[in-house]
């Protein structure tokens, strides 16, 4: 009976302080934060749209090796390779189809000259599936993105009639990608 | 003009009057679907619906043209009658009950001296609204809520009868300008009552169905119960039912137990509404303040606290009462 007594008490006064520590959030900041007025924060490296960089000359740093492709597990890449008169390869048409992408990155990593790079964006919601296939004019940026002073073909050197790679004035010789030292 | 004499004036204003008060009563009701939202997310540390006018004011407006747009879809295998029948009964049976409610000295639509006693035949007959709409869907969980709003019902309708008691031993009268002119002249009922207080609080939530005593429309067990069926309109007047049960047992607790439209220590007479409105705003946050906290029992916890606490209490706090009222005389 007092235990019986004593037991109903207390919950009596769980009850009620419960009811007090939830009316005491009254006084809280709220955790909401209002999407569209207030801009989320996006760190860095935060994977969103695709973007296409170009090297510090201004041009474009795809090589059309098509790895990006091959790396997606998506398959959302297609592109086609061609080749500029100077013997660069570049991608005749590039697109990407934001519909299957799933942001996962395998593109970026997969890239050997940092071309495709994902960038802190998200805001792509479209109304048509087909808006949300995005051609090489759409992935194109003019900046290096990322990677500000990489330039592929400074690294590995550019062949073109009549110089080897490396041969030309203030041009590095090419790295021997098959050694071990540094 | 000659129609218009003064007894037919009386009788036009009296139900002006009472027409402004129901209106208010719904739209109250109503608005409460905002404000308990807002309360919520209040206190979860959110901001609740704010997209829609000023601090989202206007979303009962949204809500009512999504509601009325809707289909109003009967099943095919429900009983067309009582299936029409319950929100109807949901919606006007406590709606009702705000007949007996004085709200000013002034203002009330109703004097009448079974007020209590009508009160509580109206709850009981808001009773039929979740029996009718739980048995008529033809709904397995549908059939559940209502059984469980029965098994509950038999639990409160005792104790929420026998809770108030002791302030009708004490006033000598079933009519609520009584009790609320005892109040003024003595002291409020919370005092004196307080068990009674206690006992009609919970009983007073469990008529209007509200958390922790909404097992009968538990939406993560049965899929919101006895309403699973309907939709549009008809669930609209469900919902609005129920807020309106809200607020006429809010009304009923500051009518009984907190002085009516007196203020407390006879603070600013001038100003009858306001007190009324404030304290009747109290017990609305109160209600919504219980379901954002409390977890939901069983319903045979709940008949255990109802039969095995409520119950002696009330009964405990009738024989005290009577007994002081006897040994006063």
């Amino acid at each position: 009976m007092i235990r019986s007594i004593i037991h109903i008490l207390h919950g009596t006064y769980t009850q009620l302080r419960s009811l007090v520590m939830v009316f005491s959030h009254a006084f809280r900041k709220r955790d909401t934060l209002q999407y569209p007025e207030e801009a989320v924060y996006l760190p860095p490296r935060y994977r969103g749209r695709i973007v296409l960089t170009r090297d510090p000359d201004g041009q474009e740093r795809c090589v059309a090796c098509n790895l990006c492709a091959v790396a997606c597990p998506a398959s959302c890449i297609s592109l086609q390779k061609t080749e500029a008169e100077d013997g660069r390869w570049y991608p005749e048409f590039f697109r990407i189809n934001f519909s299957r992408c799933i942001f996962c990155g395998m593109c970026e990593e997969a890239c050997p000259t940092t071309a495709i790079q994902l960038t802190p964006d998200f805001e792509m919601a479209d109304f048509r599936r087909q808006d949300l296939v995005y051609e090489k004019e759409d992935l194109l940026i003019s900046g290096p993105g990322k990677y500000p002073e990489y330039n592929f073909y400074r690294v590995s050197g550019l062949s073109i009639t009549g110089k080897p790679k490396g041969a030309a004035q203030n041009e590095a010789a090419p790295i021997n990608v098959k050694g071990l030292l540094p | 003009m000659s129609w218009l004499s003064p007894e037919m004036a009386d009788i036009v204003i009296q139900i002006l009057k009472s027409l402004v008060i129901m209106l208010a009563v719904v739209v109250c009701g109503a608005l409460l679907s905002w404000v308990e939202r807002r309360l919520l997310g209040l206190w979860q540390d959110r901001y609740g619906p704010n997209r829609v006018g000023p601090f989202g004011a206007f979303q009962l407006g949204a809500d009512m043209v999504k509601m009325f747009f809707k289909e109003d879809w009967n099943p095919p295998f429900v009983d067309k009658l009582i299936f029409t029948l319950a929100p109807v009964v949901a919606m006007s049976a406590l709606l009702i009950a705000f007949v007996v409610i004085p709200v000013t000295p002034t203002w009330g639509v109703a004097d009448l001296n079974i007020g209590l006693l009508f009160f509580f035949a109206m709850a009981g007959l808001a009773v039929y609204a979740v029996l009718f709409a739980g048995w008529s869907s033809n709904n397995k969980f549908a059939l559940i809520g209502a059984l469980r709003a029965s098994a509950q019902t038999l639990s409160y309708e005792v104790f929420l009868g026998l809770s108030l008691m002791g302030i009708v031993a004490q006033v000598g009268s079933f009519n609520m300008r009584d009790i609320v002119d005892y109040q003024a002249q003595n002291v409020w009922f919370i005092i004196p009552q307080i068990l009674g207080f206690a006992t009609f609080f919970i009983a007073g939530v469990a008529v209007t169905h509200r958390h922790p005593f909404d097992q009968p429309e538990a939406e993560q067990e049965i899929a919101d119960g006895y309403h699973i069926e309907y939709a549009g309109m008809k669930w609209g007047m469900f919902f609005v039912g129920e807020y309106i049960g809200i607020v006429m047992v809010s009304a009923l607790l500051v009518t009984l137990f907190f002085g009516g439209w007196h203020g407390p220590f006879g603070l600013l007479p001038e100003v009858p509404f306001l007190w009324f409105a404030l304290k009747t705003g109290f017990f609305i946050m109160l209600f919504i303040l219980l379901r954002a906290s409390l977890p939901r029992p069983r319903y045979d916890q709940v008949m255990a606290f109802g039969w095995k606490v409520c119950l002696p209490l009330t009964l405990i706090n009738l024989l005290v009462t009577g007994a002081l009222v006897l040994a006063a005389q």
